[in-house]
């Protein structure tokens, strides 16, 4: 299946390469360097990309382009799924997936790999048996080991693998039990340039951080399950328990997981916490444009929006920008032409708004778009669709777990469109 | 630590230990070769040295040092011998480094690495399972031909080892071995075919990946494991089920005939040139007719469909490539919504999602057009996400969302992104060329868009038009000569040269406006690019032709320009020209076909999708993906026209009661897990229930259910023990749940001692197929919150509670237990069969067997004298509705009561038009005497109003109605009594309606007056800790309003009756039809 992988920075060196089979010389990666050079983005490469003898299928995450290198027939999501494993688990290990964080682990990066993966075929991907197998380093275990010469692979034999809950480590013990239950929600919307709604779906995820002794069996029931669409589970997640009941009923992982994402179909109205009133407009003849944005909480339920920032990619004619914050502060990027403001908080009695004017190019006509505006932001202690968990569970064991549950709603792609539709359909429809 | 920081740290450490000094390296120091290459050789004396000292420390580090430079791709063969050495080391991650060295280097020294095999030798025979796997792991990724007999032999040992995990090592080595030496085939294929009879959900996975590589024809092989990998497949790792499933579609659509009628029908009309008339084709025709669906199709279906809840993309997108490709097309809509959700996932896992829609939408707009808006595009997609997008957004359009997408390509024709705006227009020519209804309006849009500022923009719309009009010219000549006019604005090579291609092309319809361009032309001619020159040309040509009066000067400048042009390909074209339509002697015969030539009139382009032919290759596929046939690739073979022998499948090879029990409880655990199915199933626990005691129904009884049933009794019986010495929790029965069928439930008999003993004992004896015990054990854990109510419950209402409990335990009773009991009863080979027969094996509808409880009330729908011999009759058999949840399902039986074939039976008109009904598939042909179950859905909006419609025939018409009684309006809700008693209190007032009513005494029985109830509403039970209130919950299934039944027992005989509902107009007809069962009764 994966024949071998390759590791390109965003300079276009490789710097790490494995080969599960025979070697792939890697000669092989200058096809992905064309492609890679025919798409203007990074995220332009195809992630297939045929060569004569080989296809490359490659995901790009934090500016590393993971290269997996195929000899025949495979689902293509087969390979991107499991690259995507690669990186969650590079991460879970080293805090972040960079290029030097990779380098300086070159070893527990190989050792990772060579378990991850046998013959091509995947062979340990939970976590779990992962961190049984290989201990993830940390500073003072990396000098434990310097001074004692001993090693991160771990003593133990990976006993999880054969277990009857796979995802759990065996053994597990803790002084402090705690289970701590994000449920976070982004919205996703498509605001047109009145202001009403064209698209809007919530998209949510339920990420658990689960430090219990032994082998806890949890229940965890929602006040209102029917809100849920469409969900996906971690495969701890009992499915019929949950057709019949719309209960969650598991034996969670030790430590980060995510439990459930769902989606809330669009079908619903979904209430959208904040309005933008914009007026960008270029004139006729002259070099100037106007600016005028503000934004306004709406449907918040009393709380506070925060982290409000807003970015928007302004026209290719536009030189730079004289702007004004009443709070925060903007950049423009006369380069890239992109615009972000960092807002803040929104306060309702004094709305957030950026004024002024943008300077084009002497002498260029007027430019045709208006730019889309992208908005993040994030409320506290609301799920925007509703959604209550009930209560919390346990069973199996006999302590008194420490619970928390919180409730986040961010903006996911939230984008407010401000150009006008030019006049083709009104006019006939 | 910026990178540059590490890099000075490696360099200095480098420099230390090439000084031979010992350092105290960091574990970062990766030790790469930074400096110039003549380093690289003293360096690797170093790690040479270091390799070969006593301590393990400094093994280890330089171990770390040429992993390192492995990854970087550095080659440090030359290190071989030093480092294999190493290879019998106790230090584990020492070894473990030897072996990722000895693998990558082992092809390279193979004489060396023969030192090494001894040591895997001595390993492979460890007690410990997992050194043995490692063993084996490392040995088979050693290519070196000279150890091919030691492989197999090591193969052959650990395929019958007894740890799971061996066992699957060896199917991971079958691969490796049959890559290096292809010649061992037939050896491997033995072992393969082993391991495919193995158990474990371990096994299974790499099993099949070994299969697909070493011999994917060898389909044989799987028969005998195919209803074993169904059942497994939930438990199997993801991985693993993605190859399962990939495999399993490939193995359907050889073994199955096709469900999709139109392929019936062909087959059928084959089967009539071969055959003439006699008694033989009849039948044949009839079986044909009538497409019942393999069991184990139904199987595979109902067992991967659970998986479209999976977390990993791969498995939901091979779940929906296989309902793609083997669900009858009514089923296949299930997987929409699952993959819409990838949609949310990475850029990369949307690209291959979206070019599978892409393809699925170009047959089937249906399934995705509720999603529509999913496919908008987002200024921040990258570009090849956005054309995709498109793509589908131009798939999906129909008359009715044309303008909705219009009005949306028009804010993308304005995105930055220039190459997304022309795919944009272009979009917009096809939705234009697709849907007649909005050419004209698309035609205006994109010649307003003319006049954009931007030339790709406008460019591309005068190549759209020109594609437009040339299907259609003889309206257009105002865009021909509104395009003439821009024509002086237009700079873009390309869409000048479509204009004048136009221009010469309909120069007969804007007569004078064509000389009038070609003039222009003359004058600009030598600065214009080579395109235009090439169509300045043609134009001045096809004038000639047309128009020589006013334009043979001006032709004739022009061809002289031409001719002396510094392009070649423009002198030859204008010499051509001169030839062709000038008069000369030489050239008289071609001379008089010029204007034949030039103008004859041209086929239109067609524009259609880039996916149109994708549909070759199997979905979610690199071929499909790539849309070329990557090497590897197995075709999906066409279904066959005869169905090969289905009993090849069945397995009679008697197993050990143990081994067979756990896989057997899988398919019921999948089954359960299937929400459609496992109200089938409760439906028919009931059914084989109630013919017990009452023998009234005609159900399917088979062991299956007998056997889980008794089961549940078992499980019954312990959870009262357990709740009776009042243990709450961690004993052996799980949260009681309740779905309404089981009130008719009668209580079992106290033989079902003897089966739970039997269960137990073979479930725990299950050792080796440790997944489903443990499933059994996980559920029989934690008792969920309502559990308290039940316990509470209890101890005041012996009879009542327990009955609950058996109720309860229904919806989530473990499989494996459920199943345990059957083996002793009934050989495994006669079970799977059972298991396999005694679901839908009627209509490829999805038939559910048996009514829910007592016989079912049928109706007639038409009278076969009214229906000239078409019979209809209908019955609610109570399901969920397949394809809206606010639909009432219906079955309709279709009866041929007539002695000639009736033909083309479809629903027709309804009224009131707004009504939804989701019709049956048209019947083509009903044989006399003949009868089909047809399901339908009905969406009765929650009221009596009749659903009118008619029934057509080929020839007839009749008029039909359905009146539903109201207590088909309702689907059985569950809740707890605490909850019943919480809603009930948010129902008083209006929403109240009571009666009293006067029972006989025998009819107060808590069985006589559920299964009243239940007869007339399709109600839950819910719990009741009182012996004289009875409590009853669902809701309606068009918009899911509560509604509650209470019924409260008093002295003499009389009962009060109170239902609450927002729906009163319900209420009170529910309480009439209530009040009549429960009096008459």
């Amino acid at each position: 299946m994966i024949h071998s992988l390759f590791l390109i920075n965003a300079s276009g060196d490789i710097f790490l390469e494995k080969h599960w089979k025979s070697v792939v010389s890697r000669s092989v990666c200058d096809y992905f360097f064309e492609a890679q050079e025919r798409a203007t983005e990074p995220e332009n490469v195809p992630p297939v990309i045929p060569t004569p003898h080989h296809y490359l299928i490659s995901v790009l995450r934090h500016r590393i382009y993971f290269v997996a290198v195929i000899q025949s027939e495979v689902p293509p999501l087969f390979v991107i799924e499991f690259l995507h494993r690669v990186v969650d688990t590079f991460q879970d290990y080293f805090g972040v997936c960079t290029e030097a964080a990779i380098k300086d682990n070159v070893v527990v990066v190989y050792e990772l790999l060579e378990e991850m993966l046998d013959n091509g075929f995947p062979l340990a991907t939970e976590s779990n048996i992962l961190k049984e197998l290989i201990k993830p380093p940390t500073i003072l275990r990396t000098m434990v080991n310097t001074i004692t010469g001993s090693t991160n692979v771990g003593e133990q034999l990976p006993t999880g693998q054969l277990s009857v809950v796979p995802w759990r480590r065996t053994g597990v013990k803790y002084t402090n039990n705690e289970a701590y239950f994000d449920v976070v929600e982004e919205i996703d919307a498509i605001i047109d340039k009145s202001g009403s709604t064209i698209t809007a779906e919530i998209q949510g995820v339920i990420d658990a951080c689960v430090k219990l002794t032994g082998m806890p069996d949890l229940t965890l029931s929602f006040m209102n399950p029917r809100l849920l669409d469409d969900v996906s589970f971690h495969p701890c997640v009992r499915f019929k328990r949950w057709e019949a009941e719309r209960i969650l009923s598991f034996i969670p992982p030790d430590g980060n997981f995510r439990l459930l994402s769902y989606h809330v179909s669009s079908q619903n109205l979904v209430a959208i916490p904040v309005y933008v009133k914009h007026n960008i407009t270029f004139r006729e003849g002259s070099s100037q444009g106007r600016f005028d944005l503000t934004l306004g909480p709406k449907q918040t339920m009393g709380k506070a929006v925060e982290s409000v920032l807003v970015s928007s990619q302004l026209p290719r004619g536009v030189l730079n920008a004289n702007l004004n914050p009443s709070q925060g502060a903007y950049t423009f990027d006369p380069v890239t032409k992109l615009l972000t403001w960092d807002v803040g908080k929104i306060n309702p009695q004094k709305l957030p708004n950026l004024k002024g004017t943008m300077n084009l190019q002497a002498g260029a006509s007027k430019p045709d778009e208006n730019p889309t505006i992208n908005i993040q932001f994030k409320i506290q202690q609301m799920a925007i669709s509703g959604l209550k968990v009930n209560r919390l569970d346990m069973y199996g064991e006999k302590y008194k777990p420490f619970k928390g549950i919180k409730y986040m709603t961010k903006a996911g792609k939230f984008q407010v469109r401000t150009y006008q539709h030019f006049l083709m359909v009104q006019t006939s429809m | 630590m910026s990178t540059g920081a590490l890099y000075n740290d490696q360099g200095s450490a480098e420099a230390a230990v090439e000084a031979g000094q010992e350092t105290t390296p960091t574990s970062s120091g990766s030790g790469a070769a930074f400096g110039l290459f003549s380093t690289d050789f003293k360096k690797n004396e170093d790690l040479k040295e270091m390799l070969e000292s006593n301590k393990e420390s400094l093994k280890l580090e330089a171990m770390k040092r040429i992993v390192g430079l492995i990854s970087k791709g550095k080659n440090a063969s030359e290190l071989f011998p030093a480092v294999v050495k190493n290879v019998a080391s106790k230090n584990i991650e020492l070894k473990k480094l030897v072996y990722v060295y000895l693998v990558r280097y082992a092809e390279e020294q193979q004489d060396l690495a023969l030192l090494s095999i001894s040591t895997f030798q001595r390993a492979l025979k460890d007690p410990n399972q997992f050194i043995r796997a490692s063993a084996l792991r490392v040995l088979s990724s050693i290519r070196v031909p000279i150890i091919v007999p030691i492989m197999m032999l090591a193969i052959k040992e650990a395929a019958s080892d007894l740890s799971p995990y061996v066992r699957k090592t060896s199917a991971h080595a079958i691969q490796k071995l049959f890559s290096l030496d292809p010649d061992q085939k037939e050896q491997l294929i033995e072992v393969i075919e082993k391991l495919l009879k193995d158990k474990s959900t371990l096994v299974a996975g790499s099993v099949v990946v070994a299969f697909e590589e070493v011999c994917p024809d060898r389909i044989d092989l799987i028969h005998k494991n195919f209803r074993k990998l169904c059942n497994l497949l939930v438990d199997v790792e993801e991985w693993g089920q993605v190859v399962i499933i990939n495999m399993l579609t490939r193995y359907a659509r050889t073994q199955f005939t096709s469900p999709w009628r139109e392929d019936a029908m062909f087959d059928e009309n084959n089967e009539k040139a071969f055959y003439d008339s006699d008694s033989e084709e009849k039948k044949g025709q009839a079986d044909v007719k009538t497409y019942i669906m393999d069991p184990d199709h139904r199987l595979l279906l109902r067992n991967t469909k659970p998986l479209l809840q999976s977390r990993n993309t791969a498995v939901v997108m091979a779940v929906a490539q296989l309902y793609w490709h083997l669900a009858p097309k009514h089923e296949v809509s299930i997987v929409t919504k699952s993959l819409v959700r990838l949609l949310r996932s990475h850029r990369e896992v949307q690209y291959v999602v979206l070019q599978n829609i892409a393809t699925m939408s170009i047959q089937r707009k249906g399934m995705f057009e509720p999603y529509m808006k999913s496919f908008y595009v987002r200024s921040t997609d990258s570009t090849h996400i956005k054309t995709l997008k498109l793509e589908i957004l131009t798939n999906l359009a129909n008359e009715a969302n044309i303008s909705t997408i219009l009005r949306e390509f028009q804010t993308y024709v304005k995105s930055q992104d220039k190459a997304f705006a022309a795919a944009t227009i272009q979009a917009i020519g096809r939705c234009a060329t697709n849907i007649s209804e909005v050419t004209d309006t698309c035609l205006n849009g994109l010649v307003l868009l003319l006049s954009n500022r931007d030339e790709s923009v406008v460019a591309e719309s005068v190549v759209v038009i020109k594609k437009l009009l040339q299907t259609q010219p003889n309206q257009h000549s105002d865009i021909i000569s509104h395009m003439a006019k821009l024509f002086d604005n237009i700079t873009v090579p390309m869409a000048r040269a479509s204009i004048l291609w136009l221009m010469g092309e309909y120069c007969e319809r804007v007569p004078k406006i064509a000389p009038d361009v070609l003039r222009k032309m003359a004058k600009t001619f030598t600065v214009e690019e080579d395109i235009v020159k090439l169509q300045t040309v043609n134009l001045a040509a096809k004038l000639f032709l047309t128009n020589s009066k006013q334009t043979k000067l001006l032709t004739q400048y022009i061809l002289n320009l031409g001719k002396y042009d510094q392009n070649y390909d423009i002198r030859d074209r204008t010499r051509f020209i001169r030839q062709l339509i000038v008069p000369s002697e030489k050239s008289s015969t071609l001379n008089k076909y010029a204007r034949r030539i030039l103008l004859a009139s041209k086929p239109a382009p067609v524009l259609e999708s880039a996916f149109k032919d994708r549909d070759r290759f199997q979905l979610g596929t690199l071929s499909h993906s790539l849309n070329i046939k990557t090497s590897g690739y197995q075709e999906l073979s066409e279904w066959p026209a005869v169905a090969p022998d289905p009993s090849v499948r069945n397995v009679e090879v008697i197993e050990p009661v143990k081994e067979w029990a756990p896989s057997v409880g899988k398919a019921k655990q999948s089954k359960s897990e299937d929400k459609f199915y496992s109200d089938d199933e409760e439906k028919e626990e009931n059914a084989s229930d109630s013919s017990s005691s009452d023998d009234s129904d005609s159900s399917s009884s088979s062991s299956e259910e007998s056997g889980s049933e008794s089961e549940e009794e078992s499980n019954e019986e312990s959870e009262k023990t357990s709740s009776d010495s009042g243990k709450s929790s961690s004993e052996s029965e799980t949260e009681p749940k309740n779905n309404s069928k089981k009130a008719t439930r009668k209580k079992k008999p106290a033989d079902s001692d003897s089966d739970e003993s039997d269960s137990k004992a073979s479930s725990s004896s299950a050792e080796s197929s440790s997944s489903s015990v443990s499933d059994s054990d996980d559920d029989s854990e934690p008792p969920a919150p309502q559990k308290k109510s039940n316990v509470k419950a209890r101890p005041k209402v012996e009879v009542k509670s327990k009955k609950e409990v058996s109720l309860l335990d229904l919806d989530d009773f473990s499989p494996a237990p459920m199943n345990a009991p059957k083996p002793s009863v009934f050989s495994p080979s006669l079970l799977s069969d059972l298991e396999g027969l005694s679901l839908s094996n009627v209509s490829s509808a999805m038939q559910v067997t048996t009514p829910s409880f007592g016989p079912m009330k049928t109706f007639e729908l038409l009278h076969h004298m009214t229906g000239k011999g078409l019979s209809a009759k209908y019955h609610f058999p109570r399901q969920p509705c397949l394809y809206q949840p606010s639909m009432v399902s219906v079955q309709v039986i279709l009866t041929n009561g007539s002695d000639h074939t009736l033909e083309e039976i479809h629903v027709g008109d309804r009224s009131p038009a707004s009504l939804h009904i989701h019709c049956f598939n048209t019947i083509e042909r009903l044989e006399p005497r003949a009868s089909v179950t047809v399901s339908m859905g009905i969406d009765f909006s929650d009221s009596t109003q009749a659903a009118n419609f008619q029934l057509c025939t080929k020839e007839d018409q009749f008029s039909v109605s359905i009146q539903p009684a109201v207590g088909e309006l309702l689907m059985p809700s569950t809740m707890t009594e605490a909850d019943f008693c919480k809603e009930q209190k948010k129902l008083l007032g209006m929403n109240e309606t009571s009666a009293t009513i006067t029972m006989t005494t025998a009819n107060t029985s808590s069985q006589t007056i559920n299964k009243q109830v239940l007869s007339v509403a399709n109600v839950g039970v819910a719990p009741s800790s009182q012996n004289n209130f009875h409590r009853f919950a669902g809701r309606t299934v068009s918009s899911g309003a509560l509604v509650l039944v209470s019924l409260e027992l008093k002295e003499s005989s009389s009962a009060l009756l109170t239902i609450n509902t927002e729906k009163s107009i319900m209420a009170s007809m529910l309480l009439q039809d209530l009040k009549q069962a429960l009096t008459e009764a």
